[in-house]
């Protein structure tokens, strides 16, 4: 009985010290051998020895030995994920940007340009020069950037050496997110402070300057996340938001206003980006203007002439016969129906390439991108947003097995 | 009530069609037509005509619908209209035909031509859906009233292609016989010239088999009859019966019955162009050609003009057509050399898409009709869209409309 229990207890210590060494190098490999043991037990008959115990003598759950059985090298093998992120340390960040610079200054020694006057610009051509590829995955080519685009911002250790953490919002965990509303709420009581000063004087007025903020929309939470160095949740950003209105719905806003503009990003006017092109004018004084536009693999280029009476001529056929199907003639009308100038043009155009959609959907742009010369820029950008100027991106997938 | 007697006051030729409208959609087309009515004298006649007799149709009508009396259309038409008006004439409840420029000019050449010569050649052609086959009936109808005989092939490519039975002839071996198609064309020509079936009679004896033969001197309702009785032989009996035609026409040799042979053949091409059907001969199996058959060759033989007293008008026709590419549309490039050879001297009579006029008078028909109930269709803006879509091409636009 006493003895019984030694072993048990023996087996026990066995045990656990067997699976820490298991639970260490591969938690999935001890699952492994859990079901193996499992196994082996029904399998095999169990023996008890008194005095000495051969090692590897392996034990399951029970306490009960069980046979050895062939073990994998992923027993060995480093569990990555656990390990998070790679970090980085201060001086091999500062490394990197030494050898960066050093680098940026040999490639304009190559390239014979000035090592002063070298820019991200040039460094990208010069790359793009010497090392040409042919991948269609631009993120995928060889580059050389800054190492502050190349590696994740870290923060640094935040904690002196006797383990006392530096700034007072450490243990809520997102100490810069919290730091900021505080930041924000303090401007909030100062334009309070500011509101009852101006009251006291009798220098109240509401109309006070306001803040543009049309054109510009506010960061997301992505972009927050990346100015913080921390990760917020969906709720933490909507309560950063709200802050923001808040302050803004103050009329002395304005006093803070440069702090409101760094949550701000300005929108680009997107229909500055379209290039219109240039009305010619016939010898009979007659305009016109000549444009392209492209859709799978069929491109087309027409000329659109005015005083015109909605004539079609397409690689020198009438458009009724060479596109048989309504919807591809719908295609071709719906860039004039849509400026309402349908009756008033003629159009020659040539087309190649691809299917007849393809085709239709090319002639469709290039004559919308014709069309721009002659409409105002209202127009245009409604034309832009009715997707009469975009390119269709979509082109035919590779096979794969 | 009140509101449908002053209308019928105001224009008497149209009550009829008013009274279809009242009690097909009541309250609210009445409502607007005594406005349209009080502003302007007979808004609904700008697009209709009431002359129905085509001899009457003049330029001031261009443009206009005339309907073809439902009789008419019983005993001419009754093969001969294209299938999309049969269904137009169906759903409409009247057949109405645009008087057009080309038809006006092949009825003034009818008019004017002199009938003891040999008859002349009249081709219709244009791109397809211009309004050839629409052209021709309406030169038919003339012919119809004017009391001439009609020969009407509607359609020469049905007897080139899809036959379900390819006899070998039985009175000459190296042809094919189509029964089927024959005794139906007889039929049909029994019921469009029931009048003149009992004034012709035949000049020569028949023998059919060793015991059917038809007399000389039998009326030709007799050799139709046989025709149509005797499937075996219909397509022989539509050889003599076109002969007994071509003989008889210009009147010379019988007192009886001087009458006006009206040939007109839908899809011409067919004759001279290359047929879908298979002739097994020996082991190989090969093409026919299109005189290997029967009813082609006798066809042939009434497209040359060695007869007087007739005229014949054609309609060339791409649609139908074997082996032919879509953008062929002239008379040389459809008849071939051979056809074109044969054919030649014609009158070729060119029918091309509406103009704007003619356009503005189809879309107010089919308002009218109620035939475009998209109500964006009513607008300006929609006119321009139909205009840009179908390019003003008549068939494209009855397509485009049918589903508005």
């Amino acid at each position: 009985m006493f003895l019984v229990w030694c072993i048990l207890l023996l087996n026990n210590q066995a045990k656990n010290s067997y699976e820490a060494i298991l639970h260490d190098i591969s938690g999935q490999a001890s699952k492994e051998i859990q079901c193996d043991q499992n196994f082996c037990l029904f399998a095999t008959p169990t023996r008890f020895y008194f005095m000495d115990r051969p090692p590897f003598r392996r034990a399951n759950k029970l306490g009960l030995p069980v046979r050895q059985i062939y073990v994998s090298s992923s027993l060995w093998k480093k569990n990555l994920a656990a390990a998070g992120p790679q970090k980085f340390t201060q001086e091999f960040i500062d490394k990197q940007v030494e050898e960066f610079e050093v680098g940026k200054r040999h490639l304009a020694n190559m390239m014979e340009e000035d090592p002063e006057t070298f820019t991200q610009e040039d460094i990208d051509r010069s790359i793009a020069y010497l090392f040409p590829s042919g991948l269609f995955e631009k993120r995928a080519r060889p580059f050389m950037k800054h190492p502050e685009e190349i590696f994740p911002k870290q923060t640094a250790i935040q904690w002196d050496a006797k383990g006392r953490p530096f700034h007072f919002l450490f243990y809520t965990g997102k100490q810069s997110y919290y730091s900021l509303l505080h930041d924000v709420y303090e401007k909030i009581l100062a334009i309070e402070r500011h509101q009852d000063k101006m009251r006291n004087k009798g220098l109240f007025t509401s109309d006070t300057k306001q803040i543009l903020l049309t054109g510009s929309r506010w960061l997301l939470k992505e972009e927050i996340e990346e100015n913080l160095v921390e990760n917020i949740s969906d709720q933490d950003y909507m309560r950063l938001i709200q802050l923001m209105e808040k302050l803004l719905s103050m009329p002395y806003c304005s006093l803070e206003k440069e702090f409101i503009l760094k949550f701000r990003k300005q929108l680009e006017v997107q229909s500055s980006k379209y290039e219109i092109p240039a009305l010619q004018y016939d010898p009979q004084g007659v305009a016109f203007s000549v444009a392209d536009g492209r859709r799978k693999t069929a491109k087309a280029s027409i000329t659109l002439r005015d005083s015109g009476s909605g004539n079609i001529t397409i690689n020198g056929r009438n458009y009724l016969h060479y596109f048989p199907v309504l919807q591809n003639r719908v295609q071709l009308m719906f860039p004039l129906l849509f400026v309402g100038m349908m009756g008033r043009f003629d159009i020659e155009g040539s087309v190649e390439g691809s299917g007849h959609s393809a085709q239709a959907g090319a002639l469709r742009l290039a004559i919308s991108r014709a069309l721009l010369s002659f409409v105002s820029e209202g127009e245009v950008e409604k034309m832009r947003q009715a997707g009469l100027l975009t390119a269709d991106p979509r082109i035919r997938e590779r096979k794969k097995p | 009530m009140n509101l449908h007697k002053l209308s019928s006051r105001l224009c008497p030729t149209v009550s009829k069609f008013r009274h279809l409208h009242i009690q097909s959609s009541g309250q609210q087309l009445e409502a607007v037509a005594v406005e349209t009515e009080s502003t302007e004298p007979n808004p609904l006649s700008v697009f209709r005509t009431s002359e129905q007799n085509p001899t009457y149709h003049s330029e001031r009508h261009t443009g206009q619908y005339y309907t073809l009396p439902p009789a008419h259309i019983q005993k001419l038409f009754p093969h001969g209209l294209p299938p999309r008006f049969q269904l137009q004439i169906k759903t409409f409840n009247e057949g109405c035909v645009m008087v057009r420029p080309p038809v006006l000019e092949l009825i003034s050449y009818l008019k004017k031509a002199d009938y003891s010569k040999p008859p002349l050649r009249y081709i219709l052609y244009g791109d397809i859906g211009t309004g050839k086959s629409m052209s021709l009936s309406h030169a038919l109808h003339y012919c119809y009233t004017q009391g001439w005989l009609i020969v009407h092939i509607p359609d020469a490519h049905l007897w080139v292609k899809n036959c379900k039975e390819l006899l070998p002839s039985s009175s000459r071996p190296s042809r094919f016989d189509q029964p089927i198609q024959a005794s139906q064309w007889l039929k049909n020509f029994k019921i469009t010239n029931e009048g003149f079936l009992s004034k012709i009679k035949t000049t020569q004896q028949y023998v059919w088999t060793k015991r059917e033969s038809t007399e000389k001197g039998q009326p030709l309702g007799v050799l139709v009859d046989q025709g149509v009785n005797r499937m075996k032989s219909s397509s022989d009996v539509v050889g003599a019966v076109l002969r007994e035609l071509r003989l008889q026409a210009g009147g010379t040799t019988e007192g009886e019955g001087a009458f006006k042979l009206a040939v007109a053949v839908d899809g011409v091409n067919a004759l001279w162009g290359k047929t879908s059907l298979k002739k097994e001969d020996r082991t190989m199996v090969c093409w026919c050609k299109p005189e290997e058959l029967t009813l082609i060759h006798n066809l042939r033989k009434m497209m040359k003009n060695n007869w007087s007293g007739g005229a014949i008008l054609t309609a060339l026709s791409q649609t139908g057509s074997l082996f032919k590419p879509q953008s062929a549309y002239l008379p040389s490039e459809l008849l071939g050399e051979e056809g074109f050879d044969n054919m030649e001297p014609f009158v070729p009579v060119s029918v091309s898409n509406y103009n704007e006029k003619e356009f503005e008078s189809c879309y107010l028909y089919y308002l009218e009709r109620n035939w475009l109930q998209h109500p964006h269709s009513r607008s300006e803006e929609g006119k321009k869209e139909l205009i840009f879509l179908s390019n003003k091409n008549p068939s494209i636009l009855e397509r485009l409309c049918a589903f508005l």
